[in-house]
């Protein structure tokens, strides 16, 4: 291993200018004539729009334009679209209401964009805002996911509020499955709405050049093609050849930054009507009323178990809130990226999973960091920790007891598992807890008036979304390989062009380190080049854990082809048979003689082609792949969380952590480790502190950082983080994704500790002190009568 | 319009400003220092942590008038000329910024913790003083781990505010 090929811990080369302050990420963007857009946002759940007067606010200093959703789709400016189509039971297409980036008629949620004010300053577009009259017609909200179906209409194409009711899996066989069992656990689950708070907010400006008549995007986004598609395509803002879409530096996504948003939209519309470039940066309570949320589930889940504890069958009834309009993904989270992970790591014969999507009146609900994933681990691990209880057997046994052992292995549910050793990170975890001491501890904590609790979260998850042709049939609306564009310079210097993006996950250092690696070139002299669509070719983008395992194995293919054309070029060099040219550390070498050419003279014989023909050869030396996996990849492992409650508080403290995760091949250890920690550190803040929630009215009640309870360093442990290894058979580099390890094993892990420790089965999410306080009073008096 | 005058980063700057313009916003906007960043609107997250006369303060809830007269400094302003400040060195070191954003703030308010707390802090004591920032990315981890290698390599730094107030 090099120093810094794959498996070095690199330092990473994008720190240099985030710790100087000299990144550019959008607001950091001036345009010449900038101008600034502020947002009227409805003040209602649920509202008709009677009338929107404008004419004080035209009036005002500074403005430029007052616009509204009439004058948008007066300009044949159409609606946001959600990508993904889910058919219900009886084969109907799922419900999608029209989605408009500024109201038209009525609002559907507080924060629904209706009037966009652009002035000279970000001040001025505010005071005129106040003067904007718009009179509304309250209409009754529908809030509570669970009681959406056949409330007030929220929209005219679903007349009972449900999107789509879908299933996966035989229901027949699954419920003989269940009539055979001797043990069935049962459970009643809410897997908490989140926000998903990158500390960037989002922000965009629009620009319209009047001589070219084409349009420039600056936006926070993780995927500025597909950006560029929908904004083109399907709302109609210019043909795709006269728009371009720039995401500089992004400071966090977590899904959130995947959508297509009103207010991008909105800015590029403005920036043509009023002939200046237009700026929108959200403030932090918008982002609480406009990102798109993450989870809200209710599911109803068993399990049944035959005599020697085998798992017989799964079955999981769920409602999922996909808020007030369909987001650009919305439709992919309760279904195929949840429920086709209903298996676990587990041998299950038989599943069967029911969703009812239904629209409410609160923010668009889409994929969050781990998106369906975290929901369906939470579901097995939860029904196992709860099941070894009710059985009397020790949870890592009864897990032990039915991982699944062999690969390649079939669920029902549509995945194919490739590889794994489920008992190796299982094992390894609970070594790096202590498990067999575990009793100890727990004995000296109840000494010192403290309940210790331990628990387990032996997750699965499908990443590297992909392949494109399964993908399709599941109802994607796009295709999702990945490309990448290898640029040699004649000096022997290299660019990528990689269609991933990224935001906090380093690609400038472990990109480079692959090409380092294959290139014999210190990372010095490779620039990885993300973000720009008019300097990239088109490119997916960067979720779902895909980075590595579909953009990384598009650069291996175009490395590929750029060795295979130097070694011809070296050919022609050395004067000897393309077939005796071997390259290794950077060197070309004749095999069998002393003969060598180091990698930049053959660089720079690609271009000054002197030694060959232009009709042996073409020059140059620069070429771009696509590459589309054969199958998703299975990242697992195992983590365990260990709590001490203080029962007089329902204080609970996170005391240990270890993970063990199988992420296949890693390239920078250091980077990987880092994406573990914060993963968990969401999904613990999901288990026991975040919520966001509206009242009955559907009026935010979590609007701001005073409210919500971000995961603060206090709330957290240190974390101790190990690693399993088994390659992944279906890309090149054996890689299979870590972003979202973490935030899918971490819930599932502390309410199981918590549950462990204060002896009780069910606890809802967020495990916060009051939660636990009162789960506590419940179940002293039957710790008292044992 | 009222004129507001201070030093950042060690030169001195004069502008006519609207009344309402927060620090924030004439560092970034006026004076095109765009490294302090804003992530909320409540005072909470901590990205836009400055130092003025050597304490700490967030820029979002300070009015640009409100330090006339002033020596700021902004994150643009901690290296020494091509040398990293040793606060910045243990951040890249131990990998503590994934996507940057709060690093900035994360890293003016470690600097100014040593110079309260000492160069030789533990975790818990990190932990809470870091109540004031918010990170998304790391959990953490990392930046507690490089608060604490950073402390050790100022060894000595006790800042501007200490050193005028003996």
């Amino acid at each position: 291993m090099s120093a810094t090929g794959i498996g070095a811990s690199v330092r990473r080369k994008e720190d240099f200018r985030f710790i100087t302050g000299k990144g550019h990420y959008t607001d950091d963007i001036s345009r010449p004539g900038q101008t600034y857009a502020y947002f009227l946002r409805s003040p209602h759940a649920h509202a008709k729009i009677k009338r929107i007067d404008k004419a004080a606010a035209e009036k005002m200093p500074g403005v430029l334009g007052v616009l509204d959703g009439a004058e948008m789709q007066a300009d044949k400016i159409g609606n946001l679209i959600c990508g993904w189509m889910i058919h219900s039971k009886d084969g109907s297409p799922m419900k999608m209401a029209p989605h408009p980036a500024l109201a038209v008629g009525k609002v559907c949620y507080v924060g629904d964009p209706v009037v966009v004010v652009v002035a000279e300053t970000l001040a001025q577009a505010k005071d005129a805002a106040e003067k904007v009259v718009v009179d509304y017609e309250e209409l009754p909200a529908v809030v509570d996911c669970a009681k959406a179906k056949g409330a007030t209409q929220i929209h005219e194409v679903a007349s009972d509020n449900v999107i789509f009711d879908w299933h996966l899996g035989d229901k027949a066989k699954t419920d003989a499955a269940f009539a055979s069992a001797k043990h069935i656990t049962k459970l009643d689950i809410y897997n908490n709405r989140l926000a998903p708070n990158a500390i960037e907010p989002r922000a965009a400006i629009g620009e319209y050049d009047t001589g070219s008549e084409s349009f420039t995007l600056w936006n926070t986004s993780q995927n500025p093609h597909v950006a560029r598609l929908v904004i083109a395509a399907f709302v109609g803002m210019a043909p795709e050849n006269k728009l371009r879409v720039i995401a500089p530096d992004v400071g966090g996504g977590f899904g959130s930054k995947i959508f297509i948003y009103n207010e991008e939209v909105v800015a590029l519309w403005a920036s043509k009507r009023v002939g200046r470039p237009v700026k929108w940066t959200a403030e932090r309570s918008e982002s609480f009323l406009n990102d798109a949320h993450g989870r809200d589930h209710a599911t109803h889940a068993e399990m049944a178990f035959d005599a020697d504890g085998k798992i017989l069958g799964l079955r999981a009834h769920t409602v999922a809130n996909l808020g007030a309009y369909m987001s650009t993904f919305s439709s992919s989270v309760p279904t195929y990226l949840y429920a086709t992970l209903l298996s676990g790591q587990y041998a299950i014969p038989q599943i069967y999973c029911e969703v009812d999507a239904v629209y409410t009146n609160t923010a668009p609900v889409d994929a969050y960091r781990g998106a369906g994933r975290p929901e369906a681990a939470f579901v097995v691990e939860r029904l196992m920790e709860v099941a070894a209880r009710e059985l009397g057997v020790d949870p890592a046994d009864l897990r032990r007891r039915n991982f699944v052992k062999s690969f390649p292995h079939q669920t029902p549910v549509i995945m194919a598992y490739d590889t794994g050793d489920f008992d190796a990170s299982l094992k390894k975890a609970m070594e790096l807890a202590d498990y067999k001491n575990f009793g100890k501890r727990k004995r000296e904590a109840e000494r010192r008036g403290k309940l210790r609790g331990i628990g387990f979260s032996a997750y699965i998850e499908a990443c590297g979304i992909a392949p494109s042709q399964a993908v399709g049939s599941l109802g994607a609306g796009v295709g999702l390989w990945e490309s990448a564009e290898v640029r040699v310079n004649p000096t022997g210097s290299v660019e990528v062009l990689t269609g991933s993006h990224a935001h906090g996950q380093g690609h400038e250092t472990t990109f480079a380190q692959l090409v380092s690696e294959r290139l014999g070139i210190p990372i010095e002299s490779i620039s990885i080049v993300h973000g720009d669509t008019d300097k990239v070719q088109f490119g997916m983008g960067t979720y779902g854990s895909r980075s590595g395992a579909v953009g990384m194995s598009a650069i291996v293919k175009a490395l590929d082809k750029v060795e295979a054309k130097a070694k011809k070029v070296a050919a022609h060099m050395m004067e000897a048979a393309e077939g005796d040219i071997e390259f290794k550390d950077g060197t070309f070498t004749v095999a069998g003689t002393d003969k060598s050419a180091a990698w930049g003279d053959v660089a720079l014989n690609a271009y000054i082609a002197h030694k060959f023909s232009g009709q042996e050869l073409e020059p140059g030396l620069k070429e771009g792949a696509f590459y589309d996996p054969a199958n998703f990849t299975f990242p697992a492992g195992c983590h365990i969380c260990e709590v001490e409650v203080d029962p007089t508080t329902g204080e609970t403290e996170i005391v240990n952590w270890s993970a063990v995760d199988d992420f296949g091949v890693v390239i920078n250890p250091m980077i990987v480790e880092g994406q573990v920690h914060g993963g968990v550190a969401q999904g613990i803040g999901q288990a026991m502190i975040e919520h966001a929630i509206y009242d009955d009215n559907g009026q935010p009640v979590t609007g701001s950082f005073m409210d919500y309870a971000m995961p603060r360093a206090h709330n957290l442990p240190s974390f101790k983080v190990g690693m399993t290894m088994t390659k992944c058979p279906s890309n090149p580099l054996g890689m299979k994704g870590c972003g979202e390890a973490g935030a899918i094993a971490a819930p599932a892990a502390v309410i199981n500790a918590i549950t462990d420790a204060i002896g009780t089965e069910n606890i809802a999410m967020p495990a916060n002190a009051a939660t636990v306080w009162a789960a506590i009073q419940k179940t002293q008096p039957r710790a008292a009568a044992e | 319009m009222p004129t507001v005058s201070m030093t950042v980063n060690g030169k001195p700057v004069s502008a006519n400003v609207d009344a309402r313009t927060l620090l924030v916003q004439f560092l970034r906007e006026n004076l095109r220092l765009t490294g302090t960043h804003v992530g909320c609107d409540t005072s909470q997250c901590g990205a836009c942590v400055v130092h003025v006369d050597g304490v700490a303060l967030k820029s979002c809830t300070t009015f640009a008038w409100q330090v006339e007269g002033a020596n700021v400094t902004t994150i643009e302003g901690l290296a020494n000329g091509d040398k990293l400040h040793p606060m910045q060195e243990a951040f890249r070191e131990n990998h503590g910024l994934q996507c940057g954003f709060c690093t900035p703030g994360m890293i003016m308010s470690a600097v100014e913790m040593v110079w309260r707390k000492g160069s030789d802090l533990d975790e818990q004591t990190i932990r809470e003083e870091l109540d004031g920032n918010l990170c998304r990315c790391t959990g953490y981890h990392n930046i507690v781990k490089a608060i604490h290698a950073g402390a050790r390599a100022m060894a000595g730094d006790r800042g501007p505010a200490q050193q005028a107030a003996e």
